[in-house]
C-alpha cells in the first residue's frame, strides 16, 4: 500500500479524546439516562405483571409466593370478568361507529367544500381539548336531562364522541395525502362511486382507518373519567379497578391488565414482521 | 348492469356546442365550439392556464360545462356522468392504483363493465405496450416511462371512441418521449380510436397530430393540420407559440389582386394576397427567421425578394444544426436569422454590418389588431372578489 492509511478511519483513543471531551460524557451519560428512563417507565408493568402470579390472599401488596392460580381462574374474582367485557364491547362499539362517521367526516372535509366547513373542523378539536371531567360531567347533565337511562348504551355514545375526533384528525391526514386523480381515474374507468369508494378510496385510507381504529379501541377502552359519570351501574375494566382500589386491588386485575399488555405488543410485533416480510419480498422483485 | 359490456366499434366524433366553463372570479373557457372528426389524432396546444386541461376534463365528464353541450358520437353527453361515458383517458400522473398489480390495473375498467375475460384483454394491452412481462408488479416498481406505458394500456384496453391524453409525456426524458411519441402515433394507426391530445409541447403536438388546435385564454386561436398552421399563422399568439416568428407592423401603402405591400421602416414589404388576412389599414406581417437569408453586401432588388436593412449582428449563438444570428435594424428593432451550418463556423461576426431579405411567398399577414386589447377582462365585480378572498382565506386556514 502505497497510499498513506486515512488517520481518521483509526483514530488513536487520545486524538478521540482531546478535540471532543463533551461527547465523551455523552457517550457514557446518554446510556444511563436512556436506561434510567426506561426502567422508570417500566417499573409499573413489571410490577403488575409480576404480581399476576403472587399467591395473594386479600390483598396484593405482599408477595407471598409464585402461583398461576390466579391466571387459571381469573373470573373467579366477582365482577372481573363482567367489567372486562362491558369494556371490550364499549371498546369495539364505539370504535365501530366513532371510525365509520369519522373517516366520512374526515373524507367530506378535505374532499368537499360547503358552508361551514371550518367551522367544523374547528369544533371537532373540541372533544380534545376539553378537560375529561368537563365533558364528562356535560354529558351526564345532557342525559339526566333527556331522563335518558344511564348504562351501556351511554357509555358507548360518550366513547363514540370522543373517539371522532381522533379519528377524523388521523384519517384526514391520510385523505389528504391521497391523489384525487386516483379516483378520477377509478370514475374515469367506469367505477360507479360505491366500486370507486370501495376498491380505490378505501383499500388506499385503510392504514390510516386501522390506525384511527386502534387508538379509539385503545382510548375507550382505559378511559375512566367520562365512563365514571356516564355509566350509572354498569362497570367497566377501569372502573372495577378504580372501586376494587379502595379495598386492595385483586391480583385477578393484575393478570388481565397483563393479558391485555402481552396481547397489544404481540399485535405490534406481528404487523411489524409481516411488513418487513412483504418489504423483503417487494425488494427482491424489483 | 347484467349484460356483458361491449367494446366501442370505431373511433366516434368529438362536438363542443358553445361550451362555456366559468370558476369562481375567473372564465377558464368561453363559448367554445369544435368539432374532432372520428379516427383523427388531434391535439389541443396552448400554455398553461389556457383552458385545455378544462376542455378535457369536460369531455371527460370530470368537470361540468356552465353553458352549451358536449357530443360524443352524436349523442349528448353532457349530463351524463364520467363513468358512464365511452371515454377513457390517460392522467398526467399516470394515476395507477398503488394498490394493485400492474395486471389489476389494466383489468379494472374490464371488470367494471363486466367484460369477458378481463385478464386475458389486459395481459393483451400489457403486450402492446411491452410490459406483460410486468404483470405481477406493483406501479412503485416501474420506472416513470414504463407507468406511462401501464397507463396507457389501461386506457385503451377499454377500446373507448375517445381517448382523451392529458400531457402524458410531461414527466419522461427527452428520448423517452420521442420514443413514446411514435409508439403513441403508430398505437393510434393500429387501433383507429380518436385521441385528444393536451399539451403544451409544440414540437409533441406537431410530430403526433393530424389536426393541431391552439388554444389561448379558453378560445381556439387557430386550428388546422401542423404544417398549415407552422407556415401560415393567423395570429401574433400562433406565430410566437409554434415556433419563432420575426414581426413587423406597418401601415399598406399598395394592395393588388395579387399582393399587397406595407410600409415597413420605410421599405415597400410585399406579402401574397393570399397570405394575408387583413388587407388594408395597420397590419401586422411576419416570416420565420429560418426563411431569412443574411447578406454582407446590400443584395439587388428584385421582384419576388423583400429586403430590409442595413443592421448590425448583436448576437451569434451556435446550436449545432445551425446559427442564430440577432440583427439589429435601425427603426425596426431585433430580427432573428436561423441559418443552416453549411460552412464551419459563423458565416458574420457580431458587429457585423448585413442585410436580410426572404421570398415574398414566404411572409405572411397577421389578422390581429396590431395592439391587441386582453381577452377577458379582469372581472372587478364585488361578488367575484368576496368569492376569491373566501377561497384564498380558506386556504390560509387550512395551512394553519
Amino acid at each position: 500500500m502505497t497510499a498513506p492509511p486515512l488517520e481518521t478511519s483509526n483514530p488513536s483513543p487520545e486524538r478521540a479524546a482531546a478535540p471532543r471531551p463533551r461527547r465523551r460524557f455523552a457517550g457514557l451519560g446518554l446510556p444511563i439516562y436512556v436506561t434510567l428512563a426506561l426502567v422508570f417507565l417500566l417499573i409499573p408493568i413489571a410490577y403488575t405483571f409480576v404480581f399476576s402470579f403472587n399467591d395473594s390472599a386479600k390483598s396484593n401488596i405482599a408477595w407471598r409466593g409464585f402461583t398461576f392460580d390466579k391466571w387459571l381462574t381469573v373470573c373467579n374474582e366477582p365482577g372481573l370478568c363482567e367489567a372486562f367485557g362491558n369494556s371490550i364491547l364499549v371498546g369495539v362499539v364505539a370504535t365501530a361507529l366513532a371510525t365509520a362517521l369519522g373517516t366520512a367526516i374526515a373524507i367530506a372535509l378535505v374532499r368537499y367544500r360547503f358552508r361551514f366547513r371550518s367551522s367544523i373542523s374547528l369544533l371537532l378539536f373540541l372533544p380534545m381539548a376539553t378537560p375529561e371531567v368537563v365533558l364528562g360531567a356535560g354529558l351526564a347533565a345532557q342525559f339526566l336531562a333527556l331522563g335518558t337511562q344511564k348504562g351501556i348504551v351511554t357509555v358507548i355514545l360518550a366513547h363514540t364522541m370522543f373517539c371522532i375526533s381522533f379519528v377524523v384528525v388521523t384519517v384526514k391526514a391520510r385523505v389528504a395525502s391521497l391523489d384525487p386523480a386516483l379516483e378520477e381515474a377509478g370514475r374515469d374507468l367506469y367505477g360507479s362511486p360505491a366500486q370507486v369508494f370501495w376498491r380505490i378510496t378505501f383499500p388506499l385510507l385503510l392504514p390510516g382507518i386501522l390506525a384511527a381504529a386502534l387508538l379509539s379501541f385503545a382510548l375507550s377502552f382505559d378511559d375512566f373519567i367520562i365512563t365514571n359519570f356516564n355509566s350509572g351501574a354498569v362497570d367497566t375494566f377501569p372502573k372495577f379497578i378504580y372501586i376494587a382500589a379502595a379495598r386492595g386491588i385483586p391480583a385477578e386485575a393484575n393478570v388481565v391488565a397483563s393479558a391485555v399488555f402481552i396481547i397489544a405488543i404481540l399485535i405490534v410485533v406481528v404487523s411489524q414482521v409481516s411488513r418487513s416480510a412483504r418489504q423483503k419480498r417487494l425488494a427482491k422483485l424489483g | 348492469m347484467k349484460t356483458t359490456g361491449t367494446f366501442a366499434e370505431a373511433g366516434a366524433d368529438l362536438e363542443f356546442v358553445d361550451i362555456s366553463k366559468r370558476f369562481p372570479g375567473f372564465t377558464a373557457i368561453e363559448s367554445l365550439n369544435l368539432t374532432i372528426p372520428a379516427g383523427s389524432f388531434f391535439a389541443l396546444l396552448g400554455p398553461s392556464g389556457c383552458g385545455k386541461t378544462t376542455t378535457l376534463r369536460l369531455v371527460a365528464g370530470l368537470e361540468e360545462p356552465s353553458a352549451g353541450r358536449i357530443l360524443i358520437g352524436g349523442k349528448d353527453v353532457t349530463n351524463t356522468k364520467s363513468f358512464q361515458r365511452p371515454v377513457n383517458t390517460v392522467f398526467q400522473s399516470y394515476a395507477l392504483f398503488p394498490h394493485m398489480t400492474i395486471l389489476e390495473n389494466v383489468a379494472f375498467g374490464l371488470r367494471r363493465r363486466k367484460i369477458d375475460d378481463p385478464l386475458g384483454k389486459a395481459h393483451e394491452a400489457l403486450r402492446l405496450v411491452e410490459l406483460d412481462h410486468l404483470a405481477a408488479r406493483r406501479p412503485a416498481q416501474l420506472s416513470g416511462g414504463q407507468q406511462q406505458r401501464v397507463a396507457l394500456a389501461r386506457a385503451i384496453v377499454n377500446r373507448p371512441a375517445l381517448l382523451l391524453l392529458d400531457e402524458p409525456l410531461g414527466a419522461l426524458d427527452l428520448k423517452l418521449r420521442r420514443q413514446m411519441q411514435l409508439e403513441l402515433k403508430s398505437i393510434q394507426t393500429e387501433i383507429g380510436l380518436t385521441f385528444l391530445h393536451v399539451t403544451h409541447d409544440q414540437e409533441e403536438a406537431m410530430t403526433m397530430a393530424d389536426i393541431v388546435a391552439v388554444m389561448n385564454k379558453g378560445e381556439i386561436e387557430q386550428m388546422g393540420a401542423p404544417e398549415q398552421l407552422y407556415e401560415l399563422p393567423r395570429t401574433a399568439f400562433v406565430a410566437n407559440f409554434l415556433g419563432q416568428s420575426n414581426l413587423f407592423t406597418g401601415q399598406v401603402t399598395d394592395s393588388t389582386a395579387d399582393f399587397i405591400t406595407v410600409d415597413i421602416a420605410g421599405r415597400g414589404i410585399v406579402v401574397p394576397r393570399t397570405r394575408a388576412q387583413r388587407h388594408a389599414g395597420e397590419v401586422t406581417i411576419g416570416v420565420r427567421p429560418e426563411k431569412l437569408m443574411l447578406h454582407t453586401d446590400a443584395p439587388a432588388a428584385g421582384a419576388g425578394i423583400n429586403i430590409l436593412g442595413p443592421g448590425r449582428v448583436t448576437d451569434v449563438s451556435f446550436s449545432g444544426v445551425s446559427t442564430s444570428y440577432i440583427v439589429h435594424i435601425p427603426g425596426l428593432g431585433a430580427v432573428t436569422v436561423f441559418a443552416q451550418n453549411m460552412v464551419f463556423g459563423p458565416v458574420v461576426n457580431e458587429g457585423a454590418e448585413v442585410w436580410v431579405s426572404w421570398t415574398v411567398d414566404h411572409g405572411f399577414g397577421l389578422e390581429d389588431e396590431p395592439t391587441p386589447g386582453s381577452r377577458f377582462p379582469a372581472d372587478a365585480s364585488t361578488n367575484a372578489i368576496a368569492i376569491q378572498r373566501r377561497a384564498a382565506l380558506e386556504t390560509e386556514l387550512e395551512g394553519a
